[in-house]
């Protein structure tokens, strides 16, 4: 079956003007003068699929998205929907829709025209429009606000009515650009879940921008990482959570604790930088009897952050280096955690666990 | 230590304490801060207002051409009559405010699209400057230099004379909307301007994104977001082309409202009159100012 979206040799310079307004920190600079944004991306998404490109501002991930659209011409490469060539199109012909991250609704229009303005502009006719208009208004759960404007909507509603607005239009591919962003923690998890019910239940391809690596865990099918405009790894995120490629990555996605140099040699018995996830990791008193598929190293506890169902724990390591360890709270109090602090410990873990990784 | 007494009698100085008690006290800051304007405002704008209306009421003695200060209508019925040239210079006008109007809609909206979202902010300064310069220069040296350029053989039907046409002349209605033209265009980018720069690239890409090829785009999106800036801008063209007598005074033999109120006030010393044929442009603008909002010109600010 033909990939929804097909991304060959992706390649996004800016110049000029354009290019300090998108110079970000994260991104890289040609002799010219100009900013790479995006820096030769090959990438495949299948049809069906709930897929995000995750990565810190800069990264390029946003400029993909909006290759994707249209609304940047890529200055090397080509970009194929559904087998069809759609490089030099404008975003008025391809077959996608997209949910922008200021949710971009039109200010003079009511919700019922916001919405319907996709089949407006396609001149559907008026009946079908309404009755698709109001379907639409169902799914995201507000039915009834045809008539308001989107200066009296919260910003959830609004949130709302641009995906209502995008997906009213049944496109093979919708495009969302960290449309969550804007939302305060709790209404973010009730969305992520919405979405990807949503998703689900329309079974259209989703490619979702966030730098949010819960977010992008939580509900993707599969995911890439990106970095400095290229993509660091793809993968579902059990692949990218547990045997992480390289260092960048095991930094993103989850905390890293990386291991190099002599601390690595010390105890993982050779070269290289090894990351181990601060759950995987046993607090134990000193001197504590480690097994034989099991590491044991000595050091100090510097830092105790006490979160609630977890406690983190910072532990300088007496061969150089800090490890960050995580503790469920089964069976301590904050008390007991907090006091923890400045304590000699021997931390423990499998040496399968132990996962070796690119610079 | 002498460390500790400096900054406190810092603390204690009396502006630091006006300061601090007008922290306190927004309203008496924002009391201070309006009054002088508003106090122009009511006094000087509303007040001459007020006074215009009240001498319209007026009128002259015929035979002593003395002010009679009693109430009536005469004036208006006199403006208004079709026996009197009155209705029809005031036709006039509004005709000529109108093409005036448009003509400067059509050339600055192109203008100010570029400038608010296409040009780099080098570009945008230096068009800027560009637009706004004619304020720098006295309007009498602007419309005498127009009048050399439109004179019968000046510059104009010499450029032109190269291709075997002629100018429009410097006589007549062409040459005046020619002139107002020119001269109020700044007041037509500058706010048009304003009103294309508030219009978010994101709703552009959106529509673009929904299928709205670039003529949608610009006619549902562009247009009715930048329409408070267009009615803003027509207001200043139109009520200064009403008002103004010395351009038609240059450029052409007819009358114009301006021309009439200024021989009113000045030659037949009739106030009254005058003061009466001055609440016409102010009426023509609220009614327009009232069709704007009809037409949905105020709901997207």
């Amino acid at each position: 079956m033909r990939p929804a979206v097909r991304l060959e040799h992706l390649v996004k310079r800016f110049g000029g003007e354009a290019g300090r307004r998108v110079a970000r920190s994260g991104s890289r600079q040609t002799t010219e003068g100009e900013v790479v944004a995006v820096d030769g991306i090959d990438l495949e998404i299948a049809d069906g699929e709930f897929f995000s490109m995750l990565g810190p501002s800069g990264s390029g991930k946003t400029t993909t998205l909006r290759l994707i659209a249209g609304f940047e011409l890529p200055t090397e490469g080509r970009v194929w929907l559904h087998g069809e060539d759609v490089t030099r199109k404008p975003p008025f012909e391809r077959d996608v829709n997209t949910v922008f991250q200021d949710y971009a609704l039109f200010p003079h229009m009511s919700v019922g025209d916001n919405v319907g303005y996709g089949l407006t502009v396609r001149k559907v006719p008026k009946a079908d429009r309404e009755r698709r208009v109001g379907e639409a208004l169902d799914m995201v759960r507000l039915s009834g606000y045809q008539g308001r404007k989107p200066s009296q909507l919260s910003g959830g509603q609004r949130q709302r009515v641009a995906l209502a607005r995008a997906l009213v239009n049944r496109p093979r591919v919708l495009l969302l650009d960290e449309p969550l962003g804007a939302l305060d923690l709790k209404l973010r998890e009730e969305m992520q879940i919405e979405l990807k019910a949503i998703q689900q239940e329309v079974g259209i391809t989703f490619v979702y921008v966030t730098h949010d690596q819960e977010e992008a865990l939580t509900m993707s099918d599969r995911l890439a990482v990106f970095s400095r405009g290229r993509i660091e790894q793809l993968g579902t995120p059990a692949d990218l959570y547990e045997r992480p490629a390289t260092a960048f990555v095991a930094g993103f996605v989850g905390t890293s604790n990386l291991l190099r140099g002599d601390v690595a040699k010390a105890l993982v018995g050779s070269e290289g930088i090894y990351t181990v996830r601060p759950e995987k990791i046993r607090l134990a008193d000193r001197g504590a009897a480690v097994a034989d598929d099991e590491v044991g190293a000595d050091g100090t506890i510097r830092t105790v952050v006490y979160l609630g169902p977890d406690t983190r724990y910072i532990v300088a390591l007496d061969a150089g280096s800090d490890l960050v360890v995580t503790q469920q709270n089964l069976n301590t109090s904050s008390m007991e955690v907090l006091a923890a602090q400045g304590q000699s410990v021997r931390l423990v873990w499998k040496r399968q666990h132990v996962l070796r990784v690119e610079e | 230590m002498s460390t500790t007494s400096e900054p406190a009698s810092i603390l204690d100085s009396p502006l630091r304490r006006l300061s601090a008690a007008l922290y306190r006290r927004p309203r008496v800051v924002l009391g201070t801060l309006l009054t002088p304007p508003v106090l122009w405002l009511v006094v000087i704008y509303l007040g001459s207002l007020a006074l215009l209306f009240l001498s319209s009421l007026w009128h002259l003695d015929p035979t002593t051409s003395a002010i009679v200060r009693d109430p009536s209508l005469v004036n208006f019925q006199e403006v208004l009559s079709p026996d009197k040239p009155y209705l029809r210079v005031a036709q006039h006008t509004v005709g000529l405010a109108v093409i005036v109007t448009i003509a400067d809609a059509l050339l600055a909206f192109p203008l100010a699209y570029y400038m608010a979202r296409v040009a780099s902010p080098r570009t945008r300064n230096v068009l800027f400057i560009a637009a706004t310069i004619p304020l720098w220069i006295s309007y009498l040296v602007r419309v005498y230099s127009w009048r050399i350029i439109l004179a019968d053989g000046g510059f104009l039907d010499w450029a032109l004379g190269a291709v075997g046409l002629k100018g429009p002349g410097a006589l007549g209605d062409v040459p005046i909307a020619i002139v107002f033209t020119y001269i109020w265009l700044p007041y037509m980018v500058l706010p048009l301007y304003a009103g294309l720069e508030r219009i978010p690239r994101s709703l552009v890409e959106a529509s673009s994104d929904l299928g709205g090829r670039s003529w949608t785009t610009f006619r549902r999106i562009v247009l009715p977001l930048a329409f408070p800036g267009l009615v803003a801008g027509s207001i200043f063209t139109f009520s200064l082309t009403l008002g103004d007598y010395i351009t038609p005074t240059l450029f052409s033999g007819e009358q114009f409202i301006g021309n009439v109120i200024y021989s009113n006030v000045g030659v037949a010393g009739n106030v009254p009159l005058a003061a009466a044929y001055a609440l016409v442009p102010v009426a023509v603008i609220a009614l327009y100012l009232v069709f704007a909002r009809r037409l949905g010109a105020f709901e997207a600010l």
